[in-house]
C-alpha cells in the first residue's frame, strides 16, 4: 500500500497517519489535537486557492494549513 | 486560603463553568511566574472561601504554545490545592491524554465531564464509575451551560477541597518532563470506558458548514455577516454612546458648573475640563465596548469566527496574520479600541501583537468624522465620495503594508491549527457576562491612563495662565512652532498643529478643536479654513489624522493589553513616522504636478 501525504488527499477521502514528520512544537500541538500514528482522518473539504484544509479526526474537525499538512503520511483507506 | 485551578482543552467549556462558578464577581489578576492576566475569583464553597484560577485553554501539558507555557509556569510558581479538568465528552478520545498529565503531578484532580447534553444527542455514552476507578479520581458529567450536573459537581468539589492538599512545587517542577506512557494508558481508558456510535450525527454543523465555507458562496455570505455585525454593534452603539454625553453634559450644566462656579478659574479648568472631561472620554466607550461583546460572544461562542479564520486564510497567511484578525480590522473600522480588546482571542502572542498593530490603521468613526467636516469645507460635493474613498484606500493599504513589514518582528511560532467547533448558540447569560467583563477589564486597565492624557492635554492647551485657549501663546502652541520643522514640510501649520495635539486625546474632539483655535464655528469656520488651506494642504492634514498615533484611548488599550512598554512606544512611533512619510511623499509629489 502506498503513502500519500495528507496535504494530497481529496474531499471526502480518509486514511490511517502512518507518520508525523513535524518538529516538536507542531507534533504537540497536532497530538493535542488527536493526530497520532494509526488514528483515521478524513478531509472534509479544503480551501480554494490553496487554502487551509479541515479535517475531521474522531470527534473533532479542525483547520489545517496545506504547508503543515504536507508533513504528515497517510496509508489511504479504500 | 485554598486554592483550585481550572484546567481543560480549549473549548471546552472551562470559562462558561468558571462563569458559573463565579458569577460576575471574576477579576483579571497577575500571578507569580506567569506573564500574561489570568481570570480569578474569591468564591464560598461550604464554609470556606477559595480561590478559584481559570488557566488557559491547553491542549498539552508538556507542549510549546505561548499558553501551554502560561499553564507550566503557574503551577510551576504556585501551590494549588485542588485541580478541577474539564473535558468535552464528546471529545475524550484525545482530550484524556491531559487527565493523565495531570494525574502523573499527583495533583488532586476531579475530571468534569462537560457538555453532556450534546454527548446525548450524540448518543455517546461514558461509564463513570468505571473511568473513576481506572482514573483514581472522582469524574462527574456536566453541562456546564445549561446547568445539568451543576449542583452535584458543585457539591463534590467543596467536598474534595475541603480534605486536598497542595504538591510541593519543587515536585511539580520535578514531575513536569514528558512521558509516553500516556498514549497507551489514554487509549486504553478510552475504550474500556467510552461508546460512540460509529457514525456522529452531526448534521445541522455539517450542513451549516456546507453553507458558510462553500467555495464560492462563503466570502460573500462572510462579508455580509460582518455587514451587519458592524451594523449591529456600531448603528445600535452610536445612540447610547450620545445618551451618555447627553447625561455627562446635562450633569455638568446643571450640577458641576454651578457647584463649581466660585473656584479659581484655573481649578475650575483642570477639574472640569481636565478631569471630568476625561471621566467623559472614558465613559463615551463603554456603550460601544458592551455592545461590541455582546455581540462578539455571539460571532465567537457560535463557531463562526474560527470559519472567518479558515476562509481568509490564503490571504492573511500571506500577511503574517490569520482571519481572526481581519475580523478585528474590520470591526476596527467602527472604534478600534474594543477591536485590540477582542485580539484576545488570539492565542499566539506574536499573532496577537502584529494584529494589534495593524488595527489602528482602521479607519474608525472618530477619524470619519474629522474627515467628513474637512471635505466638505474643502471640496466640491462632486469630488467627496472620491476623497474619502481615497482616505479608506489609505487605511486598507497601511494596514497591509504594516502587516508585511512588521510579520517577520512579529512571526508567529505556532503552527497554525485551529479547532473548528460544532455551531452552538450563547445563551444571553453567557452575551451579557462578556460585556460586563470586558467593561470592568477597560475601566480598570485604561481609564487612569485616559484621564491623565485628558488633563495633560488640557495644560497644554491652556497655560501658562492668562492666553488664550489653544492660541500660539499656549505650551501647544510652542510645541507647534518647535515642531514647525518637521511639519511644515507636509504642509501642516501651527494651528493645525494644535488641532492634532487635541487629536491625540479623542478625533472626535478635532473639530471642535479646530472650532476654538480659529474661533469660529460650522460654516463659516468651513470658509475661514477654506481661505486659509489649500486642498493639498488638507488632504496632506487628513493623511497625517488618518495615520498617526490614534486616539489615547487607543494607546491605553495597546499599553493595557500588551502589557509591554515597548510595544507601546513602537506601536505609536510606527505610524507617526509612517503618517509623516506619506504626507511628505503626497504634498511634495501634488505641489511638484503643480497643485
Ligand atoms: N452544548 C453545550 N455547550 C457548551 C457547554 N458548556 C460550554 N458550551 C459552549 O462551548 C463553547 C466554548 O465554551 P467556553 O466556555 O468558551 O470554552 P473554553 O474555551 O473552554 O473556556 C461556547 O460556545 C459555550 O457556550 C455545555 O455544557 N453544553
Amino acid at each position: 500500500m502506498s503513502c500519500l501525504k495528507l496535504s494530497a488527499m481529496k474531499p471526502g477521502a480518509s486514511g490511517i497517519i502512518s507518520a508525523l514528520h513535524t518538529e516538536e512544537d507542531l507534533f504537540h500541538r497536532l497530538a493535542g489535537m488527536g493526530f497520532r500514528v494509526g488514528k483515521l482522518v478524513t478531509v472534509v473539504r479544503r480551501g480554494k486557492f490553496s487554502g487551509p484544509m479541515h479535517i475531521r479526526i474522531g470527534t473533532t474537525d479542525i483547520m489545517l494549513r496545506r504547508l503543515d499538512a504536507q508533513k504528515i503520511d497517510i496509508h489511504p483507506s479504500i | 486560603m485554598k486554592r483550585i485551578a481550572l484546567l481543560g482543552m480549549p473549548n471546552t467549556g472551562k470559562s462558561t463553568f468558571f462563569n458559573r462558578l463565579t458569577g460576575a464577581s471574576a477579576r483579571v489578576g497577575n500571578w507569580p511566574g506567569v506573564t500574561v492576566d489570568l481570570l480569578g475569583a474569591k468564591v464560598l464553597l461550604g464554609d470556606e472561601t477559595v480561590e478559584i484560577v481559570d488557566l488557559p485553554g491547553i491542549y498539552d501539558l508538556h507542549g510549546f504554545s505561548d499558553d501551554e507555557q502560561v499553564v507550566r509556569h503557574f503551577l510551576e510558581n504556585n501551590p494549588v490545592d485542588q485541580v478541577l479538568i474539564v473535558l468535552n465528552v464528546s471529545q475524550l478520545d484525545r482530550q484524556l491524554s491531559l487527565v493523565l498529565q495531570i494525574l502523573q503531578l499527583k495533583m488532586p484532580a476531579v475530571l468534569l465531564l462537560n457538555m453532556v447534553d450534546e454527548a446525548r444527542r450524540h448518543g455517546i455514552s461514558v461509564d463513570r464509575e468505571k473511568m473513576s476507578e481506572m482514573l483514581g479520581i472522582p469524574v462527574l458529567g456536566m453541562s456546564a451551560k445549561y446547568g445539568d450536573g451543576y449542583k452535584e459537581a458543585h457539591e463534590l468539589i467543596t467536598r474534595e477541597v475541603r480534605n486536598s492538599e497542595p504538591v510541593r512545587l519543587e515536585k511539580i517542577r520535578e514531575l513536569l518532563v514528558r512521558d509516553d506512557e500516556i498514549e497507551n494508558t489514554m487509549e486504553h481508558v478510552f475504550t474500556s470506558t467510552v461508546q460512540v456510535p460509529a457514525q456522529l450525527s452531526n448534521t445541522l454543523t455539517e450542513k451549516l458548514d456546507n453553507l458558510f465555507l462553500h467555495p464560492w458562496l462563503g466570502l460573500p455570505l462572510f462579508f455580509g455577516v460582518m455587514f451587519l455585525l458592524f451594523q449591529a454593534i456600531f448603528f445600535l452603539g452610536a445612540p447610547l454612546q450620545d445618551l451618555v454625553a447627553w447625561i455627562l453634559d446635562q450633569f455638568r450644566v446643571l450640577v458641576l458648573d454651578p457647584l463649581f462656579s466660585n473656584v479659581p478659574a484655573v481649578l475650575n479648568g483642570v477639574l472640569l475640563d481636565g478631569i471630568y472631561n476625561g471621566v467623559g472620554t472614558v465613559a463615551s466607550f463603554i456603550p460601544i465596548i458592551i455592545m461590541f461583546f455582546l455581540f462578539m460572544a455571539l460571532v465567537e461562542d457560535s463557531g463562526y469566527l474560527s470559519r472567518a479564520a479558515f476562509l481568509m486564510d490564503t490571504l492573511m497567511s500571506k500577511l503574517g496574520l490569520d482571519g481572526r484578525s481581519f475580523v478585528m480590522v474590520l470591526m476596527g473600522f467602527g472604534c478600534n479600541v474594543p477591536a485590540l480588546m477582542g485580539t484576545r482571542v488570539m492565542r499566539s502572542r506574536a499573532l496577537r501583537l502584529l494584529t494589534m498593530l495593524v488595527i489602528p490603521f482602521s479607519l474608525c468613526s472618530a477619524r470619519l468624522q474629522v474627515f467628513l467636516f474637512m471635505i466638505a469645507a474643502l471640496f466640491t460635493a462632486d469630488q467627496a465620495p472620491l476623497v474619502l474613498f481615497s482616505l479608506y484606500l489609505f487605511s486598507f493599504t497601511t494596514v497591509f503594508l504594516t502587516a508585511l513589514l512588521f510579520k517577520g518582528k512579529y512571526h508567529s511560532e505556532e503552527a497554525f491549527i485551529l479547532e473548528l467547533p460544532p455551531y452552538r448558540f450563547p445563551t444571553l447569560r453567557q452575551m451579557i457576562l462578556r460585556g460586563w467583563h470586558e467593561t470592568r477589564h477597560f475601566l480598570h486597565r485604561a481609564s487612569k491612563f485616559i484621564i491623565a492624557g485628558v488633563v495633560l492635554v488640557w495644560l497644554l492647551t491652556n497655560f501658562p495662565p492668562g492666553v488664550e485657549t489653544a492660541s500660539a501663546q499656549t505650551w501647544a502652541g510652542r510645541i507647534g512652532e518647535f515642531l514647525s520643522p518637521v511639519l511644515d514640510p507636509i504642509g501642516i501649520d501651527q494651528q493645525l498643529t494644535i488641532a492634532l495635539i487635541f487629536g491625540f486625546v479623542a478625533k472626535e474632539i478635532v473639530v471642535g478643536a479646530l472650532a476654538v483655535i480659529y474661533g469660529s464655528e460650522g460654516t463659516e469656520l468651513m470658509g475661514l479654513m477654506a481661505n486659509q488651506l489649500d486642498w493639498v494642504q488638507a488632504y496632506s492634514f487628513m493623511l497625517f489624522t488618518l495615520i498617526y498615533t490614534p486616539c489615547l484611548s487607543t494607546v491605553a488599550t495597546i499599553r493595557s493589553e500588551s502589557r509591554s512598554t515597548a510595544f507601546t512606544i513602537v506601536s505609536v512611533a510606527w505610524p507617526l513616522a509612517l503618517a509623516w512619510v506619506v504626507s511628505f511623499i503626497f504634498y511634495h509629489g501634488a505641489r511638484a504636478m503643480g497643485y
